[in-house]
Order: structure tokens, then C-alpha cells, then sequence
């Protein structure tokens, strides 16, 4: 029994939207709902990261549009359009930062003579200016490592143990490659790690930031930048400038496989002929 | 006050009397200063090995004053900046010492390493000599298998010496030495425990290697070169043959004065060459080392030459593991254990196998050239690149990186090589032995070449030989008998042309005036051929 009083409609009014929603409604909600969710978390996306298109927008600065001339000739080849490298020839350059092409290209390995196992370094060919524009490129199209400002050799006035700490690091982290001596070494399949007697501060900063050829990444969380400093300080003021006592020649410290030849060439074969001579006084 | 007037030129005779009146010493004396030794550059290798050996005697008494064998961990606090602070076991703390605050005591331990390795080096180059001139014949077995003795023990004594300052490399040296000691089946653990007093590398081993290297290794080599030089003495040293030598005798300079003099003077001389050494080459840096880290493991980890050639093998050896039930045999057992006692015994079997072969009995006081042995020279040579490429390939891994080599095309080339130019060399070395054998037979038989071309009526070229002996009635030469010494292959060896100037860095005398043969008549006869009109 049903009586059409004010009341009534109202109620009933009110109860029909009080009551589930329809299946339209509801499925218009839960499509405006999920809209809104993909809205936000792609708006937070973008805003957070900057994506090809952002990167596209952003002019080059101006040392950077030299860099990417440099790159257009030189780079391109191997390494790909703006970087993006190029299957089966050279990897990706996004990401990989200033401080990689300072080593790269800064020691010569770059650009590559042919595909080996490992680039060979040899005189640079772009100087100095030309390397930090090509840094700055690469820098600019991907972000990544770079090298810090200022002194990176601990002063031994002020911090004399960073020579005994930077020893301890460079052997428990360097010499299984690198040698005792920092000599270098050979590893598997013509690939070496080089030997370190040339290396200046930024090259060492840079290749243990970036890992180049086969070396493994000393990031900043396994190598402080304090031990990372400490480590060049070893290499430069006691593996480099060669204070050591001992006599005239070291031999190359490439332990006692020089040390058995120079037995040979040098003690045998002296005294060899001093042999022939006291015995041809007869 | 008056002074009694004394003739010195008398007193040395006075002195001698007084002696002899005391110890009667006159009539063994005179034996032992006149006994004869036969002179030949090759003989004095061996003495470099003697030489060395008091020089490793004298600089190892000085080390000992100054090392510490301790492996209590200690602070370092000495003046070497790039260790300051780290801890270290006593030892390397006192060899860091001796380096660097003890005076001349660098230069010592380099003298004493350098020592060492010339020890060694001149034992192989003695070695050789003996093993490729048949010196090793009978009566002189004994003596060569205490030779080879002599390499071993000399092979222990650097090896525990490589050890005792207990830094990075000698370390890692001592884990591969315990590693093989693994290798042992059924006993390894048990040995390997033994030596260090438990596992690796224990509190132990240092002091244990200490007393091994300064007390029972040498007392033994003292022993052994003293049991070597005696039974030299007593068979009397070997002689090449040539004009008045014969199995019977023994041609020479008397001990005294100018043997005695020569060995005085070649003591001098090495001893210079090892302190040069010392002085000029660096050798083991242990203070770049450290001290020794099990985590810590270089590049370029190598033992001393005379080591290396195990290390070698060790590298080469493929990794074949044998698993018998619950037990397994580690490939390195094969090169590191099996190799090394099969690298010492042969040897030392090999005088009586060549007599067992030769069916030789006799005794043999003259040395055999090389070339009139070939097989004997092959298998020398054979055993020569063995050693070498196995030497070789315990460096492979500098050589790959000095030379721009792949580290595993260096493995595989040690492994082929290893097998294929043993036989190559032994297949060279008979060949050319059995060459120089051919061209001394064809000078004794047709005489020297003269170098002098004469054209016969015929038209035809031939050269004039100069016969070495009698001729016969036609005017050919008498084949002469080989003496098994060096045949006379040019004219001036025969005193047909001027000898050779004396003088071995500059000429001692002026030279002779260069004869002239009357055939040519001098250079100012000559005339100057031309050709037709």
C-alpha cells in the first residue's frame, strides 16, 4: 500500500539516492577515480623527471653545443645519435657523466682505434678545452659522475697518515689488478688493467668514479671521496715519484720475474766473462 | 842501547820452521800446495756457486742481528711513512727495521737476496757444464746426485728465506705452499696442520721457517758443499782432453800460488758483482708489499726465479680432478708434488741409466765435447726448454702484459709448448751436434780450407786445402784420427797466418806484420783486371 503524501516522495526521493548507486554511476566513478590516480602520478612523474621531451626543450649551453659538434664528428659513429649508442659497436652515453669522458677521452682511449678487448691508450686526440666541452655535452644529455673542484692530493703536512690509509686501500683494493708496484696486470683474454705510473690525480678520480674498460665502479659509497684522495696520495707520492731506497733501477716492480732476468743478464753474464778472462791468463 | 840485528828476509823461513818443528805440517802441505788443477774458463761456474754462498753466509750473519721471527701483531711506528700506524706481525715490523733505520742494512738484505738468486742462477749454469761435458761419468756420480741435492736444498733454503720477512708476497707464497701440502692424498691435512701448527697461516710458521733457514738448511748445504768440494779434491777434477792430457793424469796450474791467486781473484769478483747488484737494483720492495692480508692478493704474485718454473707447471695444468669414492685428487697435485719429486729424481738417476745404455764401465777423467755425445746434448737441451717454458709460464701473466698478449693465449701456448719443443730442441741439438761432428771429421780428412782458389788447366775451380798431417804419395792428406778436441778450421790456428793479437779488452802486444804470400806477391803487384780489349 503506497499513499503519494509530500512526505512520502521526499522520502522516497531520498532513499532511491540514499540506496546503491546504479551500475553506470558506478562505473563512471571508478573511471573518473582511476583518471584522477594516473592524472597525479604521472604529473608527479613528470615533474620529478625530466624525460626526453623536457630534455629536448632545455637549450645546450654554449660549451655544450661546441662539445656536441665535436661529438657529431668524432663520437657518433660508434656511441650513436645524442648518445644512444649503437648495437654491437658502443654503448649508451646517457648517465655516464664528465668525469667518464675527462678519463676516456682525456688519456687518448677515446676515440677507439679498432674493436679489442680493451682500449689501448695513446696521445689524446682533442685537448683539453675540447674534452671538457665533449664532457660538458655529455653531461648536459644525461647527467651522471662528475669529477669534484679542488685539491684531490691529501697535503702530507697537515694529514700525514693519509699515505699509511691510502697504502692499506690501494692494496686491499687496487694491487689484485694493478700490482703491488702499480705496474698493471693482466687479466683474462688480452684485457689488462693499465699500469699507473703516468696516471695524473683527476684520471685516477675519474676512472675509480666510472669504472672505464674492465674496471669495477668504486662508487661513492664504497670509497669515500677522503679514501678516494687518500688512495691517489699513495699512488702519486709513493708509487709515482719513486722515492724508494734500493739502488738505481726498481726494475719495472714487476716482482721477481725481473728480478730472475736481471740475475741472468746482468750477475751471470759478468761474471761469465770474468771467467773467460781469469782463465785466459794462463 | 844496542839493538839486536834481526834479517828479515830471513824471518818467514824462521817462522815456517818453528811451525813445522811444532806440527810436523811441511810434507802435507807441500801435497796440497802443489796439487795440480787444470784450468778452463768453464770450470770456474761452479765457484760462483761457492763464492755466493759465503757471500749469503756473511750477509745473512748481519741480517740475523736485526730480524725478529715473531708473528706478534705489532703497530708500526718506524720512520717509513706509507705504513705508519698499520699493524703488523713483529717480523715484518724488523725487516721494516733493517731497511730503513739500520745503517747499510738495506743494501745487506738486497746483497743477501741477490746472493741468493746468483747462488742459484750459477748452480743451473754449473749444472749445465757438467751435464752436457759428461762430467757426471763414473767415478763422479756421487757427486753430480749431491749436486742436484744441492739445487734442492737451495730451492728450500730461498723459499723459506722468501718467507721469513712475513709481508704481502711472501704470504701469498706461503699459502700456495700450504695449498700443495693439501694436495697430498690422505696426508695432506695432517702434513699441512703440522707445518703451521694448525690452519693456515697460525702463529707458528715464521719461527718454525726461521730455524729452517738460518740453522738446518744451511748447516746441510755447508755439509753437502763440503762433501761436493771433497770428493772433488780427492777424485781430482776432470780435464779436457788435448796434447799431454791424457785418462791418467792431471794438467795444470799447482794450488799454489796461481790457482790460489785465480780463486782469490774471482771471490773478489763476485762479490763485487753481487754488491753492484745490490747496490744498483732494486730487489723485493717489501715495504710496498705490506704485511701480509689473506684478502690482500696482487697481480704478478711470483716466487723467485728458481721456484717459478713450478709455479709454471702449476698454471699450465689443466683442471682435471680425480675423485676416487669419498676422496679426491686435486690437479695441482700433479705438476706441485708428483712434478717435483720427478724434476729431482731423474736427474739424479740419469749417470747410471746413460752407463746402463752405453754399457759403460770405465772410468772417465776426460771430458767428452757436446757435439761427440749428440743424444746426450738432446736430452740436456730437452730438459733445458722444459724447464725453461715451464719457468716461462710462471711469469705468463707479465709477459702477457708487458708484450700485449692474451693471458690465455700464454696458457695455451705454455701447455702446447710444453709438449712439442722438448722434442723439437732434442731433434736441433742432435742435428747440429751430429753437423759439427761431420765438419770436424771432413778437416781432419781434406784439411783446412785456405781460402786460396786455384784454377786448373781445364778451366775448372778448386780450393787448396791445407792437410793438417802427413800427406801421401799423390799429394792427399792421411786421415788423421779424431783426439776429441778442437780440430784446428782456420790457418791461423795452424800458425800459417799471424795469431791472433793477446789482449782481451785492448791489445796487449803490437800487432805482427801481416806475411805475405809469395803467390800473390803483395798488394803492389797487383794488377787490375780488365775486361776485353
Amino acid at each position: 500500500m503506497t499513499s503519494d503524501t509530500p512526505a512520502r516522495r521526499r522520502a522516497r526521493v531520498f532513499s532511491r539516492r540514499r540506496g546503491a548507486p546504479s551500475r553506470v554511476r558506478r562505473r563512471l566513478g571508478a573511471a573518473a577515480r582511476m583518471f584522477a590516480a594516473l592524472a597525479l602520478a604521472g604529473g608527479v612523474y613528470t615533474a620529478f623527471t625530466p624525460g626526453a621531451f623536457a630534455e629536448d626543450n632545455v637549450p645546450l649551453s654554449a660549451a655544450a653545443q661546441e662539445g656536441k659538434a665535436l661529438y657529431d664528428t668524432s663520437c657518433i659513429t660508434c656511441h650513436g645519435r645524442d648518445g644512444q649508442g649503437v648495437q654491437g659497436r658502443g654503448p649508451s652515453l646517457i648517465g655516464v657523466g664528465s668525469a667518464s669522458v675527462e678519463f676516456q677521452v682525456g688519456t687518448g682511449r677515446m676515440p677507439m682505434t679498432r674493436q679489442e678487448a680493451q682500449a689501448e691508450q695513446k696521445p689524446p686526440q682533442f685537448d683539453e678545452t675540447q674534452t671538457e666541452q665533449l664532457g660538458q655535452y655529455i653531461q648536459e644529455l644525461g647527467g651522471g659522475p662528475e669529477l669534484p673542484k679542488g685539491e684531490l692530493v691529501e697535503n702530507l703536512e697537515t694529514n700525514p697518515d693519509a699515505l699509511a690509509e691510502g697504502g692499506k686501500l690501494f692494496r686491499i683494493n687496487c694491487t689484485s689488478c694493478h700490482g703491488f708496484g702499480g705496474g698493471g696486470g693482466a687479466l683474462s683474454s688480452g684485457k689488462f688493467a693499465p699500469g699507473l705510473h703516468d696516471a695524473t690525480a683527476e684520471q685516477i678520480y675519474a676512472a675509480m668514479l666510472t669504472g672505464p674498460q674492465n674496471m669495477p665502479v668504486f662508487g661513492d659509497n664504497q670509497l669515500t671521496p677522503d679514501q678516494k684522495k687518500q688512495i691517489i696520495t699513495y699512488i702519486q707520492v709513493q708509487l709515482q715519484e719513486d722515492k724508494d731506497p734500493g739502488g738505481l733501477f726498481n726494475l719495472g716492480r714487476y716482482g721477481p720475474s725481473t728480478e730472475g732476468m736481471a740475475i741472468f743478464l746482468v750477475g751471470i753474464t759478468l761474471l761469465v766473462f770474468t771467467s773467460l778472462w781469469i782463465a785466459g791468463k794462463s | 842501547m844496542k839493538r839486536r840485528k834481526m834479517d828479515l828476509s830471513e824471518a818467514p823461513t824462521n817462522f815456517a820452521k818453528g811451525v813445522d818443528d811444532r806440527f810436523q805440517a811441511a810434507t802435507p802441505l807441500r801435497g796440497l800446495l802443489n796439487k795440480v788443477f787444470p784450468d778452463h774458463w768453464s770450470f770456474l761456474l761452479g765457484e760462483i756457486a761457492l763464492f755466493s754462498f759465503i757471500v749469503l753466509l756473511l750477509s745473512g750473519v748481519f741480517l740475523t742481528l736485526f730480524f725478529d721471527p715473531s708473528m706478534k701483531e705489532v703497530a708500526y711506528n718506524g720512520s717509513y711513512l706509507g705504513l705508519r700506524g698499520v699493524e703488523m706481525s713483529a717480523a715484518y715490523e724488523s725487516s721494516l727495521h733493517l731497511s730503513f733505520e739500520v745503517r747499510g742494512g738495506l743494501f745487506m738484505r738486497q746483497m743477501h737476496h741477490w746472493a741468493a738468486l746468483l747462488f742459484m742462477a750459477s748452480i743451473i749454469v754449473h749444472m749445465a757444464r757438467i751435464f752436457f761435458t759428461g762430467a757426471f761419468r763414473k767415478p763422479r756420480e756421487i757427486n753430480w746426485v749431491i749436486g742436484v741435492v744441492l739445487f734442492l736444498l737451495g730451492f728450500f733454503a730461498g723459499f723459506t728465506g722468501y718467507s721469513l720477512p712475513d709481508d704481502g708476497l711472501s704470504g701469498t707464497g706461503l699459502r700456495i705452499a700450504s695449498a700443495i701440502m693439501l694436495t697430498i692424498p690422505v696426508i695432506g691435512t695432517w702434513l699441512s696442520a703440522a707445518v703451521f701448527g694448525g690452519e693456515f697461516p697460525g702463529e707458528l710458521i715464521i719461527g718454525r721457517f726461521y730455524i729452517a733457514h738460518v740453522l738446518l738448511i744451511p748447516g746441510l748445504l755447508l755439509a753437502l758443499i763440503a762433501a761436493h768440494l771433497g770428493i772433488v779434491f780427492k777424485q781430482k777434477h776432470t780435464q779436457w782432453p788435448g796434447p799431454l792430457r791424457t785418462n791418467e793424469n792431471v794438467v795444470g796450474e799447482r794450488m799454489f800460488p796461481r790457482y790460489a791467486m785465480k780463486q782469490g781473484g774471482f771471490f773478489m769478483a763476485v762479490f763485487g758483482v753481487i754488491a753492484l747488484m745490490a747496490g744498483v737494483f732494486q730487489i723485493n720492495p717489501i715495504w710496498l708489499f705490506g704485511p701480509y692480508r689473506a684478502a690482500e692478493v696482487s697481480s704478478a704474485s711470483q716466487p723467485d726465479f728458481y721456484v717459478m718454473f713450478m709455479d709454471g707447471l702449476v698454471r699450465l695444468m689443466p683442471n682435471w680432478q680425480i675423485y676416487i669414492f669419498d676422496y679426491s685428487i686435486p690437479p695441482m697435485f700433479w705438476p706441485a708434488v708428483v712434478g717435483l719429486g720427478a724434476l729431482f729424481t731423474l736427474p739424479m738417476a740419469y749417470p747410471w741409466l746413460e752407463a746402463r745404455k752405453l754399457k759403460d764401465k770405465r772410468t772417465h777423467h776426460l771430458l767428452e765435447r757436446p757435439r761427440d755425445n749428440p743424444e746426450r746434448v738432446g736430452i740436456g737441451m730437452m730438459s733445458l726448454t722444459f724447464f725453461l717454458v715451464a719457468t716461462l709460464s710462471g711469469a705468463n701473466d707479465v709477459i702477457a702484459d708487458k708484450f700485449h698478449i692474451s693471458l690465455n693465449a700464454m696458457t695455451w701456448a705454455g701447455r702446447i709448448g710444453l709438449v712439442l719443443l722438448p722434442p723439437l730442441a732434442y731433434y736441433i741439438a742432435v742435428r747440429i751436434c751430429l753437423g759439427l761432428q761431420q765438419h770436424d771429421r771432413q778437416v781432419l780428412a781434406h784439411g783446412v780450407e785456405t781460402g786460396i782458389i786455384k784454377r786448373l788447366p781445364n778451366g775448372q775451380f778448386v780450393e787448396i786445402h791445407q792437410p793438417l798431417g802427413p800427406v801421401d804419395d799423390h799429394g792427399h792428406p792421411v786421415p788423421l784420427e779424431y783426439a776429441g778436441w778442437v780440430v784446428p778450421k782456420k790457418m791461423n790456428r795452424i800458425g800459417a797466418l799471424a795469431p791472433a793479437i793477446k789482449g782481451f779488452f785492448y791489445p796487449v802486444e803490437k800487432p805482427a806484420d801481416i806475411p805475405v804470400s809469395p803467390a800473390v806477391g803483395g798488394p803492389a803487384k797487383r794488377e787490375e783486371i780488365k775486361s776485353g780489349s
